[in-house]
């Protein structure tokens, strides 16, 4: 093994765990709290641009929410959104707010993900 | 201020905000808003996303408002209309994604383009006649000239969209793309602007533009077909949104009509329909009389005939007569829109099946960037020292570009998407993705009889005049023109029956009409005093039965009929028999279910001798008799405990614990709520047939799905270790990024095509 595939070896190994680390082991849950309105209802609102921000999401149960999703981007990755547990699959319009009105009612941690699975975002329910 | 401004009028405008995302932007909103000249207060809602603002309009318009949110870099929303139909809503997004669509083949066009040159320049380059006479760093920098609108224009979503993904600690399928043809371009521009760093180490300073624009050719080509076949699976809802009525003809109360839009109707207003028109929505007929079409709801094909007191649905067709109905529902309320909810809810749900693609779609992309990085070390330590760099690259590359998440993350929904659309075409709701996965693994179809095999409405089977009755239809009539005036059931089975056996002629006049509670009823009809009722009613008069008519009314009984007793001018004249009907699709139906293998199960209220006989009539082996409406559940249960999969099919209120209770419930017949709400299925046709297609729409789309599955699984699973090189040991073969390219761009065409296969779906 001369030099130089040592440093690639390393340095490929290096990269890999990386990868590992920051997509699966770097949690940072940006966790924010519904705002509840006069009339009750507990609004959010969401961007998505390759992800949700805020990908969590707190609210209380019992009560409606309405979270307000505004696709900034038009890669297609993002164009639905998917509540599993509340049967629910919304296709999000390129740079345009989407509102999107459930009523969670018990407590849980309720995913939500993009039409494929692979952005993710939770509703905390409280 | 100048004094006309102190005496205008302050007015408030609210203004829907667009792109904030973060408390500094609101703030940052209102501040511009403030400075704005003319404005007196801004308040901005970061949570709903509106402005208040108060301005004085004599210097400041809203129009000016919206200026300055734009100027300040953010976006304020059109005012909605008044009244935005569901179907305007899904034109505008239809119109939206017609051009994302436009502009992505536009994308494709100008990469598939400028490829169809640089392929044959780089293949013209390899040749040794042309390498002689060709400058190597000038035909590169034309290469590069030609690859970057490729990359920055058609290309340039995959890098915005990895990195906005990337931020979130995300990675989706632009992520590999994005990597993929990153490398080889990043690699390809160092051995054109740098090509000594190469030559100094020994190594031919190769480019990949070919590479970089033909994976970038191809991805576009398969999002292009993607997309195409995208639209198709949600067709189901869009045609449903279709049906709905645009105008109705109203009917003022001063007796003037007027077409109104829709959205102006309201519950209690009266509509006019006339033939070959559209029921503009939910209502009870009034008066007149037709038959209409109901098959866009039911997928019932034939019409149903509508008279005063019928209930008529919106989006149905009317075929023959006009009427009038007042409006019962209207929007939100109306059978269309449950449907539509119905079917949007389902295709938004998860099936179980879908569990392990899931969790295999979280950790994708990632994992194969890793696959990826140790392909390229691994080729990099064992291939030979002059061609491992190249050899590791295109490896690297191809490795990224095969993987396709979106195979996987297709396979289940679009299939679910197009089986419960094509069940809504056909009547058949599908609560869930989980209803529609349970129902094929059915073993046993319990049925309820009453309402699902038979009408559930009692009706006439046989008329039996004694022998020396002149004119038994004039007779029947009569008896009609008695019961016409009665309220029980059973009376308006004998005036229906009437009704089809003397072609509806009218009926004569009655006076003196009597109800005998829980007996019958009589009056006085053209002279002669007539009497119907059950044994006890002629006995209360003194009225003795033929020994003939005795027999008759004992094999009568015998048979499971309820036995109605008629006497004129105090002599007994005839027996009608009454009894529930069976439809007549229940024997081919239940024929049907045991062709697919499932065993047919009655449950019924009747006893045992009853029950029987309609099991014998529709070919069913094994019944419950005698069973009390609280104990069906109970029944459910005991067929489960025997190891069975039971669906249970069932229209009534007591019928909801034990839809609930099966695997699968299925409400039939435009069933009451109740058993809606606790039914995984709900069938709009009031036969059984509509099981069968459940049934078979189910297996159908399961099939799909597991093909999907499989397919999406094996792709992967085999082309990926391909790809990476582990045919070359044994074999000598690599993959090019550029077939690898080719094969993912065809593998998540091929799982939407599979789903598309379902819209052939016919039930038999």
């Amino acid at each position: 093994m001369d030099f130089i595939e040592i440093i690639v070896t390393a340095g490929g190994l290096i990269l890999a765990a990386l990868v590992v680390w920051y997509f699966f082991f770097s949690s940072r849950e940006d966790a924010v709290s519904a705002v509840a309105t006069a009339g009750g209802v507990q609004e959010v609102a969401v961007t998505v641009k390759g992800g949700y921000s805020p990908a969590v999401i707190e609210v209380q149960h019992g009560r409606p929410v309405q979270l307000s999703f505004y696709r900034d981007e038009d890669a297609d990755c993002s164009e639905e959104v998917v509540f599993p547990d509340f049967n629910l699959r919304r296709a999000l319009p390129a740079f345009q707010t989407t509102r999107i009105e459930l009523l969670p009612r018990q407590p849980g941690r309720f995913e939500f993900t993009c039409g494929m699975g692979m952005l993710r975002g939770a509703l905390v329910v409280k | 201020m100048e004094p006309h401004t102190l005496t205008s009028p302050t007015q408030t405008a609210t203004l829907d905000i667009e792109g904030m995302t973060c408390a500094s932007c609101a703030r940052f909103v209102e501040k511009a808003l403030t400075r704005t000249p003319g404005v007196q207060r801004a308040v901005v809602n970061l949570a709903t996303e509106k402005a208040t603002v108060d301005y004085q309009p004599a210097q400041v318009d809203r129009a000016g408002l919206t200026a300055a949110v734009v100027n300040a870099g953010y976006g304020v929303a059109a005012l909605p209309a008044p009244t935005v139909s569901a179907a305007e809503r899904t034109a505008e997004l239809d119109a939206q994604k017609a051009a994302a669509y436009a502009r992505l083949k536009r994308r494709f066009q100008v990469a598939l383009g400028l490829t169809l040159v640089i392929m044959p320049a780089s293949m013209l380059l390899m040749l040794p006649a042309v390498m002689m006479r060709v400058p190597m760093t000038a035909a590169n920098y034309a290469l590069l000239l030609l690859t970057l609108p490729v990359l920055l224009y058609s290309g340039r979503e995959f890098y915005t969209s990895a990195w906005n993904a990337f931020r979130h600690r995300a990675a989706n399928m632009d992520t590999l793309v994005a990597v993929g043809t990153g490398a080889a371009f990043l690699y390809s521009l160092a051995a054109t602007v740098a090509p000594g760093l190469f030559t100094a180490r020994g190594l031919a300073a190769e480019v990949y533009y070919d590479t970089t624009a033909t994976i970038i050719t191809l991805i576009l080509l398969g999002k292009v077909l993607e997309q195409r076949a995208k639209t198709r699976t949600s067709a189901a809802i869009r045609q449903l949104i279709g049906l709905q009525a645009r105008t109705a003809r109203l009917l003022r109360p001063d007796g003037t009509e007027a077409d109104v839009p829709i959205e102006q109707v309201q519950p209690g207003d009266v509509v006019l329909v006339r033939p070959g028109e559209k029921v503009a929505t939910d209502g009870v007929v009034v008066d007149g009389h037709s038959a209409v079409d109901e098959s866009m709801l039911t997928g019932e094909s034939l019409p149903v005939e509508k008279r005063a007191g019928a209930a008529v649905y919106g989006a149905t067709l009317n075929k023959t007569g006009a009427f009038r109905f007042r409006v019962t529902q209207v929007g939100a309320d109306t059978m269309l829109a449950h449907i539509i909810r119905l079917v949007e809810d389902a295709q938004g749900s998860r099936a179980p099946i879908q569990r392990l693609a899931d969790r295999v779609s979280a950790i994708f992309v990632p994992t194969v960037v890793v696959i990826a990085l140790l392909t390229f070390v691994l080729w990099f330590d064992l291939a030979p020292v002059a061609t491992r760099l190249p050899l590791a690259l295109s490896n690297f590359v191809a490795v990224l570009i095969i993987a396709c998440p979106c195979a996987l993350g297709l396979a289940t929904p679009t299939a679910i998407m197009v089986g419960t659309g094509k069940g809504a075409e056909y009547g058949v709701l599908v609560r869930n993705a989980e209803a529609l996965e349970k129902a094929h693994q059915v073993t046993t179809v319990l049925l309820d009889k009453t309402g699902t095999l038979t009408r559930g409405e009692p009706s006439v089977t046989t008329y039996l005049p004694a022998a020396d009755v002149a004119d038994p239809t004039a007779l029947l009539r009569q008896l009609a023109a008695v019961e016409r005036q009665s309220e029980h059931p059973l009376a308006d089975a004998v005036v229906r029956y009437a009704a089809a056996q003397t072609d509806a002629q009218p009926l004569p006049a009655v006076t003196d009409f009597r109800a005998y509670e829980g007996r019958g009823a009589g009056a006085t009809v053209a002279g002669a005093q007539v009497l119907i009722g059950n044994r006890r009613l002629l006995q209360e008069h003194g009225i003795e039965l033929s020994p003939e008519l005795s027999r008759q009314a004992e094999q009568l009984q015998a048979e499971a009929n309820t036995v109605l007793y008629a006497a004129v001018d105090g002599r007994a004249v005839a027996l009608l028999a009454v009894a529930d009907t069976l439809r007549e699709s229940s024997v081919a139906a239940v024929r049907r279910l045991q062709q697919l293998g499932l065993e047919v199960v009655m449950l019924t209220g009747d006893n045992q001798h009853t029950a029987a006989r309609v099991a014998a009539q529709v070919g069913i082996r094994r019944f419950f008799a005698e069973v009390l409406p609280q104990d069906k559940a109970a029944k459910v249960q005991e067929l489960q405990a025997e190891g069975r999969v039971v669906a249970m099919v069932g229209d009534g209120i007591n019928d909801a614990p034990a839809l609930a209770r099966a695997d699968l419930g299925l409400a039939i017949g435009s069933g009451t709520d109740v058993a809606m709400e606790a039914a995984g299925i709900t069938l709009m046709r009031s036969d059984l047939q509509g099981v069968v297609t459940a049934i078979e729409l189910s297996r159908r789309t399961i099939g799909v799905i597991r093909q999907n599955l499989f397919f999406a699984f094996v792709y992967n699973t085999l082309g990926i270790p391909i790809a990476a090189g582990l045919l070359y040991p044994l074999f000598g073969l690599t993959l090019s990024p550029m077939l690898a390219a080719g094969a993912m761009a065809l593998s998540s065409v091929s799982v939407l095509t599979n789903s598309l296969r379902l819209r052939s779906f016919r039930p038999r």
